[in-house]
């Protein structure tokens, strides 16, 4: 079994210097980069599906800037046998449409059974690219899995979804495109032997020319949305703290909600 | 297509170098640093965290990957070192042997002995320790006085060594004896080295010091009284044993430089916290400029000691010829530095640092053995002159 994780390089949300440049964009050089949480979760998961089948192979595909081999080498040392990292300097400020449009190029280079991508990135948090590369490509997109059960014989894959009430299931045909939440369990540590094992295995980076895409369609210049401004939330009003009996601060928390109709 | 996958980047660490820092320094922090007071007070060999190491791949980390080991070289080797040691430094050195006591078979081995005895040291079932200083021969290695006689298929090995780290846990000891005592024979060409398998008859463990630190790493004194060897344990030739000796040695002392730098910087991390913590006359120890000042110094000293150390290990891996130099250079300065640290942060805790309420006393301990052992700090200065000056007329 051949399964892509999409993965993304984000700016560690740890060390607390995720903040926008001048010109609206990530300022990616003020903190240091790490996989992105959810794509870990879905790492895992094809992990672990990968070693149940017991062949098979776990191949990262990520779009980003061209030191991106530092944070997708921790990602090799997790267990992903290769990683393919699309990098080109006309990719900069790319927005989700551009982002969608080379993912799923790239895609198109490689033999998988499944696609896997985290259901949005702590940096970006549009949560539509998964979705995106999953209509440009025609594949089947099974969204928000708490659990994936892949059928090899029968070549289909069933998806625990999160839904209000609990899960919907969800079967579709292979190749599918699948988002993963949290719920698809805890991202393991990299061991000394994954490791060093990281060492030695392949890394490959395509150029926009490399997946036939036209650099002028790409980048900052051709984005379809632009950050305008950032602001923070309204601070809020200050606290107001009821200190009386029991029964007249019960009196007086029932009036105050019932002021604002809120009961 | 090009292959973006190796770009070391210069005087930066690589990303499988980070991960694998962290990752030693997780394992230390959760599991080893919570033991390392209970080491020193009971001076018992920490046979639980061997095994952690073990179970943790750590101990296979200087073995070729052809016979069970991760192949690692010896920045990844000093990297963990480095973060064991500044947990507990008897923890460290459990690595670093390891590695000084299957060097001389990395270097002078046949594949067919690396086969027999890498698979068991890689996995940390076995131990292996380093054989070479007597009672009368320390920093004069030549003066050894233990003998190896041969007697058709094997060799019969009589003398006794002193100080020899492991040398009451090992499953394997490498000893240097002398094959060769004739006047004719130069001194640098008398001494062979042996891998003895333990339990053997005729090998005794004749006492095991009582040290001022690292007291949870036995250091015994060995006797070998007509222990025979085969003679497919001798590694290289008849009187390769010094060159096998000070080969080994070139690449052992960054282990030890990489233990310094550990202790130090588990040193300057406590006192940090202290100053941080202690407030005296209305501030924090730390906003007095000459406890501030104290902190500077060790955390620049420690980081130039740390640096030196990696360059040496990549020029060293590098097959650098100055070898010697790199690692007698690296060990000195770290050495010194451990030191230096480890005194300065008793003296940040004041009276806390003196007592065992702080780990800083085992420290300060601890860290005065690395300007001892694999060549003193004057051994070192010597190596470093002579690669000056040229060798004395």
């Amino acid at each position: 079994m051949r399964i892509v994780v999409l993965t993304k390089p984000v700016p560690d949300p740890a060390s607390g210097a995720e903040r926008l440049g001048q010109d609206g964009r990530l300022d990616r050089a003020n903190s240091p980069a790490v996989v992105n949480g959810n794509d870990e979760y879905a790492l895992e998961k094809a992990l672990k599906l990968v070693e149940a089948a017991g062949e098979g192979e776990v191949i990262l595909l990520t779009m980003a800037p061209a030191n991106a081999p530092e944070t997708m080498r921790k990602a090799l040392a997790m267990g992903a046998h290769r990683g393919v990292l699309v990098t080109d300097p006309a990719l900069a400020g790319s927005c989700i449409v551009a982002t969608t449009r080379v993912l799923a190029a790239a895609l198109a280079t490689l033999e998988f059974d499944l696609v896997f991508a985290g259901v949005d990135t702590s940096d970006g948090f549009a949560g539509t690219v998964p979705a995106g590369v999953a209509a440009l490509t025609g594949l089947p997109y099974l969204s928000w899995a708490a659990d994936i059960r892949p059928d090899i014989g029968a070549r289909t894959v069933q998806v625990d979804r999160i839904s209000p009430t609990g899960y919907d299931v969800l079967e579709a045909s292979m190749p599918a495109l699948i988002s993963g939440t949290q719920a698809l369990g805890e991202p393991r540590y990299p061991s000394l032997k994954g490791i060093m094992a990281a060492r030695n295995k392949e890394l490959i980076t395509l150029s926009l020319a490399d997946i036939g895409i036209d650099p002028t369609t790409v980048g900052l210049s051709a984005a379809t949305t632009t950050v305008v401004g950032q602001r923070p939330p309204a601070p809020r009003a200050a606290t107001q703290v009821i200190r009386d009996t029991p029964d007249e601060a019960a009196r007086q928390i029932v009036d105050f909600l019932a002021d604002r109709r809120l009961i | 297509m090009t292959d973006g996958a190796h770009d070391p980047g210069p005087y930066r660490l690589r990303e499988e170098h980070q991960l694998l820092r962290d990752a030693v320094r997780v394992l230390a922090d959760e599991r080893v640093a919570p033991r390392a007071a209970e080491i020193d007070r009971t001076g018992a060999f920490p046979d639980d965290l061997r095994r952690l190491l073990a179970d943790h791949d750590i101990l296979a980390l200087p073995f070729p990957e052809a016979h069970g080991g991760l192949g690692g070289e010896l920045l990844s080797v000093c990297l963990a070192v480095e973060q064991l040691s500044r947990a507990c430094a008897t923890t460290g050195l459990i690595l670093a042997v390891q590695e000084l006591g299957s060097l001389p078979i990395t270097l002078a081995g046949t594949e067919e002995q690396q086969a027999r005895w890498f698979p068991r040291l890689a996995s940390g079932e076995q131990l292996i320790a380093f054989a070479l200083t007597e009672a009368e021969a320390g920093s004069d290695v030549a003066a050894a006085r233990t003998t190896a006689q041969r007697d058709g298929d094997h060799y019969v090995i009589s003398g006794s060594k002193r100080f020899i780290s492991h040398g009451s846990v090992a499953d394997l000891i490498v000893v240097f004896a002398a094959t060769a005592n004739d006047p004719a024979t130069p001194r640098h060409e008398r001494l062979s080295a042996f891998v003895v398998e333990l339990p053997t008859a005729g090998f005794s463990v004749a006492r095991i010091e009582h040290k001022m630190g690292l007291r949870g790493s036995p250091t015994a004194e060995l006797a070998f009284d007509g222990v025979r060897v085969p003679a497919a344990n001798r590694l290289g030739e008849e009187g390769d044993g010094f060159s096998i000796a000070m080969r080994t040695l070139d690449r052992s002392r960054p282990g030890i430089a990489a233990q310094a730098v550990g202790i130090a910087q588990g040193a300057l991390e406590v006192a940090t916290q202290y100053a941080r913590d202690r407030r005296q006359f209305g501030q924090r120890v730390g906003d007095f400029q000459q406890v501030g000042a104290m902190l500077a110094d060790m955390d620049a000293g420690t980081e130039a000691a740390r640096q030196l150390l990696y360059k040496a290990c990549v020029e060293i891996d590098a097959g650098a010829p100055d070898a010697a130099r790199w690692s007698a250079m690296c060990k000195l300065v770290a050495g010194d530095n451990a030191m230096r640290v480890t005194t300065d942060a008793v003296q940040v805790l004041g009276g806390y640092g003196y007592i065992d309420e702080f780990p800083v006393e085992r420290m300060m301990r601890d860290a005065k053995i690395t300007q001892l052992y694999e060549g003193t700090q004057q051994i070192q200065r010597l190596v470093l002159a002579r690669s000056l000056l040229g060798k004395a007329d």
